[in-house]
């Protein structure tokens, strides 16, 4: 499971929810993986406003990956404008539709949206267990799926 | 606005408008429908620009192509009248440019040489080009929409390519025959990707399937650029473990498989196991606030109980203080199963809405499919919520039942109307038994009873006085019809 989809995650016991402690589930004894993906700015854009900054800085302390910035980026902050980058070609004034039309259609990614997709979109744990910081749960993750399944007594 | 002539495929007929205004809504295009007939595949519409035309169409599953109309008549003097008259003004433009004409006839057709003879009568465009089958400058096609056995067609289109959709080509790859990992439920694929056009996926978006299966919607909204996650409440389908549906089919087969084979695995966040009525997502406490969703959308095929369990967490019966103990003693040991009970159909369903409404962002869509009898006395209701609003329902039809695919929108906080949220708690079926527990699921059983005897009461009613007309129709024939009249 890649590591954004932590950020969607509680525990799931009803009773649980209510309490802030119970999000984001404490990763221990993960075995992460790289798995390389094809960098998606449309969708990193969309879903910057929807990412619980403070919690997905803890899951990264925890996982002892490389500490993410106090506050989160800006859509702005995840591509190289194309203003930019205009000027440094003056060769191409000749044809001027060409470089103003070309970058348009395809944004080039800069290095907080670069580093924001191999923490989100690339890193996945494969093996461990998911604890809920209010009832103390654990689910089990193994080959990459996490057990979300309540035993008998918790339902 | 000009006139397009919309090429569609003849299925899954009370899909096609819904898809459409669904993906012209999507694009933000204005799209007026000037003629349209269940029973033909061409249906007139306003478009505003080629570009328009090209975006909605290039991603139909249902459309087979798009056309600037340049005539219509019923015989082939209106036809060439009206492209006289409509397209005159245009024909200058294409004089130079390599062309393609060809005739296609539906429901009847016509020969070779008679086509050539029909595209010979065009020759007044004047056109200079050459002509070319591959890859022209431009491709014009002339319709022919007949009725079943009649040798002259009925009316005529024509029209020059603006675009052909996505339709064989996703239908080709995504076919289920080849698909690496499937299950006894799989939806077909064209299906699921029609679903995927009604609920508006595009990419950037995120989309959830909570009965996932072996990933058929997720993979469906990947297709079509949305980044995809889903759970299920059997483990065994996600990781690959529980067999595959197919015969003599050994080995690793698993949802991430699936993903890898569509070169798709960029899109998709993984897959857990849990249940909906017990779930692990965040679900934010004020119901009535749209500020902690994050969901672009949900589609996804609920467990009818028929084929597939319809299961929720929990015992049958209240647990005894002993078996609690042992189920706390025990579910951290390797191979415990969490005890499961069955479940109202009508109350997953409103589950299904509120945890939608719950997850979704304003304005996001939830496509769901549900089954239904097709007799009104055992008809599934529609189900409803205050901050959904039911945008369209399409209808698959079987023999006895039918299922439907109803799609909702989050509505905006301004638009739900205040007071609306105060739904008094609803009664469900009670039970234990899953079939005291699903309706659709006992009537399904009992082979849709009352439908088969009241349909057995009206054929019997119809073939006494219907009698005399199959003797008519026979004696007309000879042999046969003398026989029965000297039995009189």
């Amino acid at each position: 499971m890649k590591l954004l989809t932590l950020n969607f995650l509680t525990c799931a016991i009803k009773t649980c929810k209510t309490n802030p402690a119970s999000f984001p589930l404490h990763p221990r004894n993960a075995e992460l993986e790289i798995q390389e993906a094809d960098i998606n700015l449309p969708f990193l854009k969309n879903i910057l406003p929807r990412l619980m900054w403070e919690e997905i800085r803890t899951i990264a302390r925890e996982l002892g990956l490389p500490d993410l910035p106090s506050t989160p980026p800006t859509p702005t902050d995840l591509s190289i404008s194309t203003s930019s980058t205009a000027p440094s070609n003056p060769d191409t004034s000749l044809d001027t539709d060409e470089p103003s039309e070309a970058p348009a259609g395809e944004e080039t990614p800069s290095q907080t949206a670069l580093d924001l997709h191999r923490l989100l979109l690339e890193t996945c744990i494969q093996e461990g267990i998911l604890v809920c910081g209010s009832c103390g749960h654990e689910y089990a993750v193994k080959e990459g799926v996490a057990n979300f399944l309540l035993p008998g007594h918790l339902v | 606005m000009p006139t397009y002539l919309v090429r569609l495929a003849q299925a899954h007929e009370s899909f096609r408008k819904v898809e459409l205004r669904a993906l012209a809504d999507l694009y933000d295009v204005g799209l007026e429908f000037l003629t349209y007939d269940e029973d033909s595949p061409y249906c007139l519409v306003d478009l505003p620009s080629d570009s328009a035309a090209r975006s909605i169409i290039s991603r139909s599953i249902l459309a087979q192509g798009v056309y600037e109309l340049w005539g219509q008549g019923a015989t082939y003097d209106e036809l060439h009248k009206s492209v006289k008259s409509i397209s005159a003004s245009r024909w200058s433009q294409y004089e130079q440019s390599s062309f393609r004409f060809t005739v296609e006839g539906y429901r009847g057709g016509k020969l070779a040489a008679e086509q050539r003879d029909i595209i010979e009568s065009f020759s007044y465009l004047d056109f200079q080009g050459p002509p070319r089958m591959r890859n022209p400058d431009v491709a014009f096609r002339i319709f022919e929409d007949y009725d079943l056995d009649v040798p002259t067609p009925k009316f005529l289109y024509f029209g020059r390519l603006v675009a052909e959709s996505g339709r064989n080509e996703a239908k080709k790859v995504y076919d289920l025959k080849k698909r690496h990992y499937i299950s006894t439920t799989s939806m077909d694929a064209e299906l699921t990707l029609l679903t995927a056009n009604i609920a508006q996926v595009t990419p950037g978006k995120l989309f959830y399937d909570p009965f996932m299966g072996t990933g058929g919607f997720p993979i469906a909204c990947a297709h079509f650029g949305a980044v995809v996650f889903g759970s299920d409440i059997d483990g065994r389908t996600i990781r690959g473990t529980g067999g595959s549906a197919r015969r003599g089919q050994t080995g690793k087969m698993d949802v991430v498989g699936n993903f890898k084979q569509y070169g798709l695995t960029s899109s998709y966040l993984g897959g857990f196991v849990s249940d909906l009525t017990n779930t692990p997502l965040r679900v934010p406490v004020s119901a009535s606030s749209a500020s902690g969703g994050f969901l672009d959308g949900i589609v996804c095929d609920p467990p009818y109980g028929i084929r597939e369990g319809l299961k929720v967490l929990g015992s049958r019966q209240a647990l005894l203080e002993n078996e609690r103990q042992s189920h706390e003693d025990q579910y951290k040991i390797p191979g415990y199963i969490p005890p499961k009970r069955p479940y109202s159909f009508i109350a997953l369903l409103d589950d299904i809405l509120a945890f939608a409404v719950a997850t979704l962002v304003e304005n996001g869509r939830l496509s769901m499919w549900m089954p239904t009898a097709n007799d009104e006395d055992t008809e599934l209701v529609i189900p409803s919520h205050p901050c959904l609003q039911l945008e369209s329902v399409c209808v698959q039809a079987f023999n006895k039942w039918s299922r439907r695919l109803l799609t909702y929108r989050r509505l905006k906080e301004s638009e739900i109307p205040k007071g609306a949220l105060e739904i008094a708690t609803k009664e469900y079926e009670k039970g234990t038994r899953a079939s005291d527990l699903n309706g659709f699921r006992r009537k399904y059983f009992q082979g849709f009873k009352e439908f088969n005897n009241m349909r057995k009461e009206f054929e019997r009613m119809k073939m006494a006085p219907a009698n005399d007309g199959i003797e008519k129709d026979s004696t007309a024939e000879g042999g046969l019809g003398q026989k029965s009249e000297t039995k009189h």
